[in-house]
């Protein structure tokens, strides 16, 4: 017998104690990822001189380099500059940086979905610039786009694992821990995956019935 | 930065292996994208079921845990893959699941009468898919291919993870080496941004190519030089 139960249902509670850093991390990043996409995204659109170009590229160059190295950017040469956090701290942060790129792109669309009558109705009203975003224009956007969010939070979940690389410790390095002291692989990399789909394939398909719930006739 | 400059042809071959990993891979995942694609719209159950597992399963997990898993759960079947040989099959099947994804998406969107009409035609199955499915389905799949093809590329930095000899473990070496940090990670980050770069230029290049409404190509300088009547006309 290859696979040896005991020894699976032994190590299960460990692992959920991995699952659970991994949603902390999941959450916590995704937060970030929330609010510094949606600034990204405003002020790429606000046209702010040299800013809003800025922006393009950081939203182009973090979408085009791997996760990995930006946290292997971020682990080794912060601590050399006199930055010095945990790897958790720092693991979450580059995760959610990484991500607001890609929302940032997500609120984009669902701003550049909102109809330009809309825009006019704020000038007419002569809204000043805050209560035009706050009032009128984001909160349509942001309800066009809250699956493609949840989406990134799916793809976040998964990617976090990435962060066992900076000696983060969670689902994956948690699997990995009890495979290098035990010399067993088999168990714990395959609860490890089980772990992940449990978490999600059922949370995908929550975001699918969100869409079909939040989709509205233009 | 100087102290990196003799190991810039290191991280070459590096680059070299990463490139290498992408091209295979793109391969690898084209073909389960297609095929897994098309099984998974399947009448036949025994088809369709496992594709959707294939789908589910690789696209519910993270592609790092698929590695792992290939690299230090398989061994345990009796299956020893050498690290090259797992990266690619990680990287291949991973993106292949989402590939399925976008293949399926891109076939069931044509009209329902493209399909009713090759049947009234009485095609086969296979000159269904052939010469009227696919033709059309192709270009709709090109540019979210292209982000999967991105993505392909910036996972193979993960098989640093299990030896495989990339730009990010080459990089790694050099760090040691000279402990240059800032330097080394930084150079890598922008050669892994002008790769991705080059790919998302390539993809959009070839979905103007397959473009159905593109214009008629212009003509070329030999058609010019010596005009063939019969292909003028």
């Amino acid at each position: 017998m290859i696979w040896d139960w005991s020894f699976a249902a032994q190590i299960v509670p460990f692992l959920l104690q991995g699952l659970w850093v991994t949603v902390q991390i999941t959450l916590v990043g995704m937060a970030i990822a929330l609010v510094v996409g949606l600034f990204v995204a405003v002020v790429r659109y606000s046209e702010v001189p040299v800013i809003s170009k800025l922006f393009t590229f950081y939203v182009l160059f973090v979408r085009g380099t791997p996760l990995l190295v930006q946290a292997y950017f971020a682990f080794f040469v912060l601590p050399s500059v006199g930055v010095q956090f945990s790897p958790m701290i720092t693991g979450i942060v580059v995760i959610g940086l990484n991500y607001s790129a890609y929302t940032a792109e997500v609120y984009r669309a669902g701003i550049q979905g909102v109809a330009v009558g809309q825009w006019e109705a704020c000038s007419a009203l002569s809204l000043s610039n805050w209560q035009r975003w706050r009032f009128v224009i984001l909160p349509q956007a942001i309800r066009d786009v809250i699956p493609a969010l949840g989406n990134y939070l799916v793809q976040m979940f998964k990617d976090s694992a990435i962060l066992h690389a900076i000696t983060v410790f969670e689902l994956l390095g948690h699997a990995t821990a009890i495979g290098s002291s035990s010399y067993r692989y088999l168990e714990p990399m395959t609860i490890a995956a089980l772990l992940f789909l449990a978490v999600s394939l059922p949370a995908a398909r929550l975001i699918k019935r969100l869409e079909l719930r939040l989709a509205h006739p233009r | 930065m100087s102290e990196i400059l003799p190991y810039l042809p290191l991280l070459g071959e590096g680059l070299l292996i990463t490139i290498a990993l992408t091209i295979a891979g793109m391969v690898l995942a084209v073909v389960v994208a297609f095929a897994a694609g098309i099984a998974r719209m399947s009448p036949r159950r025994w088809l369709r079921w496992p594709a959707a597992v294939f789908t589910e399963v690789f696209r519910g997990t993270s592609m790092l845990v698929q590695l792992f898993w290939l690299f230090f759960a398989l061994p345990f079947f009796g299956i020893q893959l050498v690290p090259f040989a797992a990266a690619i099959l990680a990287l291949g099947l991973n993106e292949g699941a989402y590939g399925a994804e976008i293949v399926r998406g891109a076939i069931t969107a044509l009209p329902r009468g493209q399909r009713e009409g090759a049947i009234a035609l009485s095609l086969s199955p296979y000159q269904r898919m052939r010469f009227v499915i696919l033709p059309q389905a192709v270009p709709a799949m090109i540019p979210p291919f292209g982000n999967v093809m991105v993505d392909l590329l910036k996972n193979t930095s993960l098989v640093s993870l299990v030896t495989v000899a990339d730009l990010t473990f080459t990089a790694q070496m050099v760090r040691n080496t000279t402990g240059a940090t800032a330097a080394v990670f930084g150079t890598i980050l922008v050669l892994y941004f002008v790769v991705a770069y080059a790919l998302s230029l390539g993809s959009s290049w070839l979905e103007r190519r397959v473009d159905p409404t593109r214009p008629a190509r212009a003509r070329t300088f030999w058609q010019r030089v010596l005009p063939d009547r019969r292909v003028m006309s």
